[in-house]
């Protein structure tokens, strides 16, 4: 099959999102996700359906999940001959799987599948030192009485305790927000330009909720009908008033109010060919148009760790002959109120333009109005893998009501010095 | 689905029946449900009546085809299923004799949860006095009868109009099914119509049928979804968005959709006509099921109070049905039920909001029925009005009071939701061409507002 056809975002559902150790603090990835397949199932009628795929993942995963998104798929109402496989790709998961599935429409592989993404920070898989988990595995090994007795004796008091996975770089020891700080820095990004994104942020989610608009974009679940972290009532005064927790000394410019907070949650979407839809009476809401993915050296510090999208967007507007302002409407993961300034600040900087995207003038600047118009990360809160879910379904909406060929842009950076990128098309 | 309460299965046992028959508490027992390939009814149906009739005769016809057994005389040690005494051709309070002749011998043989149907004519204007008042007789038996009648057997009134003798059998059959268990004590009018040919899946009779169920979340919605899902619809359910949880729970089990979506938004309406033209081509059945209780004195009921019950539960209606009847929702031969209540036909304290809203709806129903321009399309709109009925919001009155609800009727029990979806499901079917402007309790004949 060499023929190319479009894959469709038909839908999407997701559970609100709740602060870390809130409502969801005893689901499980695979709880989670379960009940966002379910809403998404309900939603467009397809109990017992057997689709071509689906793809998740999360990004902090206990290892018994090695099968994650198969095993979610069991325990929901599609067909039990839906095949899944779970993908990680930080931050980017969500959207990658995306990528990936419509991708394999576009060729033909499969008529429909559901991308998706699930995160705890609540449910953490806690890990053993290393040399406490040597040790383990030594004695587990032991065959005879006094092997195990041999074995037992080598742990000490102080090889006893526990890790929690850290939001923290390998490489470079650093947190992401340590990271961020670094690169708002090289910018010259305000406080107050952060706080009024964040307030932006906090508006506009808390205006679409009231219109109703995630009515067919959500599901509630254990209780929870708005996200937890939204603040409808927050003013730049109260923002303005938080003490800053990344960077050092006077020019610290980032609170909890413009970074986003640990969260969990889960969110999928449904994408098919044209054909799988109108057999199933769902109208494509927005055609997935293209994918693009970069990685930058953050760790010789050559680039800062959330600045890849600034690289992908270029990359494929250039292979869609695009230019940056051919967009009706701009879905920037607010992973920091400061990464979204940050990458907006290099499009528009000439010398970034030309010496690193290797281009002849400046990509130029964004609408705000066109910006995150329902809301982004930081009111909504960031379950990693399911932020990409929650941006494509709420962008293919937008766009539909915007009308046929109206065209959105998504930008999601990802840890590891990653971007996930892509274009979508109101149908 | 079904389950019976602590005191129906002690009763049942050997010892709780002896204490329940020495000190002369009430003996409720299991009801005889309906379960798909099961018998319509169990023992033959004794089939009598004042002369034959062209009812008798249709309605000989038509059970046979049902798979019925039927006998012109009481078997001896036998019991009977069910007894159908047709006194169409009563004319005057004389005739009636024939009826106790046929019935009286009758009741002793029944078996248990057998059914009494009595067929007659609605009461006209054109007759004669003698013959008003012989078509009218026929309510006082079948009621006292109702409550004669013991171990879960009931006793029904089925009205026919002259010349359309055939549209009532879907009905007949109903009464004689488990699907009518805890319907005693009504009157069904039948109207013009002739006779509907047999659903071609006798256990889907709903097949091919898109349904929207309101409020499907939970409690009874939930189980109208479930039992028109069986006899074989694809149901649109339909709840506030903070129902979204188990309304999807709801939707996958019943293999339909889930669209949430609050009954009193402004567009409520059109989006449910939209969803059901759209994803499953159109619409057949509308069940208004939706709805809440504000319980208070009305003397300490505030505006909004007063003002939210009446908005979902009746106000909602009026403006959905607004898209909803119009050319691009339901379909020509569609069915519309709406959900009353027995608080909406006696009253209730603490109530008065609630059973304005629920009173209203049985005006709804009599509008619509009158409607020609409906009656042009074929659509039916009937009500059910459920009595006291086993579920979560039942289940949080107080012990004292709650016992006192479920033992005031014929059958000394709460009836569970599927009894009200049961009765649903019977006004949706191609069979119920002819029935229309029904209010329907579903309440074991309780003793409130009869």
């Amino acid at each position: 099959m060499t023929t190319h056809r479009r894959a469709a975002v038909l839908g999407g559902n997701r559970i609100p999102f709740a602060r870390q150790f809130g409502p969801y603090a005893e689901a499980s990835n695979q709880d989670m996700l379960t009940a966002a397949l379910e809403g998404l199932v309900a939603r467009h009628g397809l109990a017992g359906e057997r689709l071509g795929e689906v793809v998740a993942g999360a990004v902090i995963k206990h290892s018994r999940d090695f099968n994650l998104t198969r095993e979610a798929v069991l325990g929901s109402s599609l067909s039990p001959d839906t095949p899944a496989y779970d993908v990680q790709q930080a931050c980017g998961t969500g959207l990658e799987a995306a990528v990936l599935v419509a991708n394999k429409i576009a060729l033909g592989q499969a008529d429909s599948g559901i991308a998706g993404g699930v995160d705890s920070a609540s449910d953490a898989p806690i890990v053993v030192p290393e040399r406490l988990r040597r040790k383990l595995l030594r004695l587990n090994r032991a065959k005879t009485a006094a092997e195990r007795a041999k074995a037992a004796v080598t742990i000490r008091p102080t090889d006893l305790g526990v890790q929690v996975p850290a939001n923290t770089e390998p490489r470079t020891g650093m947190s992401m927000g340590q990271h961020m700080a670094l690169t708002a820095e090289r910018w010259g990004v305000t406080r107050e330009a952060q706080d009024e994104l964040a307030l932006a942020s906090h508006q506009n989610l808390a205006a679409a909720y009231d219109a109703g608009f995630f009515d067919d974009l959500m599901t509630p679940y254990l209780g929870l009908t708005r996200d937890q972290n939204l603040r409808a009532d927050t003013t730049i005064e109260k923002l303005g008033s938080l003490r800053t927790v990344f960077g050092d000394g006077p020019g610290a410019t980032m609170t909890a109010g413009n970074s986003t907070p640990l969260t969990d949650g889960a969110s999928a979407v449904l994408l098919g060919s044209q054909e799988w839809a109108e057999e199933h009476g769902l109208k494509p809401l927005a055609w997935f148009v293209d994918g693009e993915t970069a990685a930058v050296d953050y760790v010789s510090g050559d680039e800062g760790l959330l600045m890849a999208p600034a690289y992908a967007v270029p990359r494929m507007l250039a292979r869609q002959g695009l230019t940056l302002q051919d967009f009706d409407l701009y879905e920037i993961h607010e992973a920091f109120a400061a990464t979204v300034l940050s990458t907006m600040k290099a499009w528009e900087d000439e010398e970034f333009c030309r010496e690193r995207l290797g281009l002849d003038a400046p990509l130029g600047s964004i609408d705000r109005d066109t910006l995150n118009v329902t809301g982004s990360s930081l009111a909504a809160g960031h379950p990693f893998a399911a932020t990409g879910g929650r941006i494509l379904a709420t962008l293919a909406k937008l766009l539909h009501e915007k009308g046929s060929g109206a065209r959105g842009l998504v930008s999601i950076c990802a840890a590891g010095g990653q971007g996930v990128v892509a274009i979508l098309e109101a149908a | 689905m079904a389950r019976a309460d602590g005191y129906t299965t002690f009763v049942s046992s050997g010892f709780g029946k002896k204490l329940a028959t020495t000190l002369g508490l009430p003996q409720p027992v299991p009801l005889r449900r309906y379960v798909p390939g099961g018998p319509l009814v169990d023992g033959p149906v004794l089939v009598g009546g004042h002369a034959d009739t062209p009812a008798v005769t249709a309605l000989r016809a038509g059970l046979t085809a049902a798979g019925a057994t039927l006998t012109e005389v009481v078997p001896d040690g036998a019991r009977l299923g069910g007894v159908v005494v047709d006194l169409t051709a009563a004319e005057t309070p004389a005739d009636l004799e024939s009826l106790r002749a046929t019935l009286a011998p009758a009741l002793k043989r029944l078996g248990r949860c057998a059914r009494v149907v009595v067929v007659g004519r609605r009461p006209g204007t054109s007759g004669s006095v003698a013959q008003q008042a012989a078509r009218r007789a026929l309510e006082g038996v079948t009621r006292s009868v109702g409550k004669e009648l013991r171990a879960g057997a009931t006793a029904n009134l089925v009205l026919v109009t002259e010349g359309s003798e055939g549209a009532a059998l879907g009905t007949v059959l109903f009464l004689l099914s488990g699907r009518s268990a805890y319907v005693d004590g009504q009157v069904f009018r039948v109207g013009e119509g002739g006779a509907v040919d047999a659903p071609a899946d006798a256990e889907h009779p709903l097949a091919g049928k898109v349904a929207v169920v309101t409020g499907a979340a939970r409690g009874i919605g939930a189980d109208i979804a479930r039992t028109i899902a069986r006899d074989g619809a694809t149901v649109v359910c339909v709840d506030i968005p903070a129902a979204g949880a188990s309304l999807a729970d709801v939707a996958n089990e019943v293999g339909g959709t889930a669209l949430q979506v609050d009954v009193t938004a402004t567009d409520a309406g059109a989006r449910i006509a939209e969803h059901a033209r759209t994803r499953h081509g159109g619409l057949d059945l509308v069940v208004h099921n939706a709805g809440i209780t504000r319980d208070k004195l009305l003397a300490n009921t505030d505006e909004d109070r007063w003002d939210s019950v009446l908005q979902v539960n009746l106000l909602s209606i009026l403006r959905m049905n607004e898209a909803l009847l119009a050319k691009d929702g339901l379909r020509d031969g569609g069915r519309m039920v709406l959900v009353s209540s027995i608080a909406g036909i006696a009253g209730n304290r603490g109530q008065s909001s609630y059973a304005a809203s629920k009173a209203g709806v049985i005006g709804l129903v009599d509008g619509y029925a009158a409607d020609r321009a409906l009656r042009r399309r074929g659509i039916t709109v009937n009500a059910v009005a459920p009595g006291f009925i086993e579920t979560e919001m039942t289940a949080k009155i107080p012990f004292a009071t709650r016992e006192v609800g479920r033992r005031l009727n014929s059958l000394s029990q709460g009836g569970l939701p599927v009894d009200v979806a049961e009765t649903i499901a019977y006004f949706a079917a191609d069979a119920q061409a002819a029935v229309t402007g029904n209010v329907v309790r579903v309440c074991g004949q309780s003793l409130l507002g009869a």
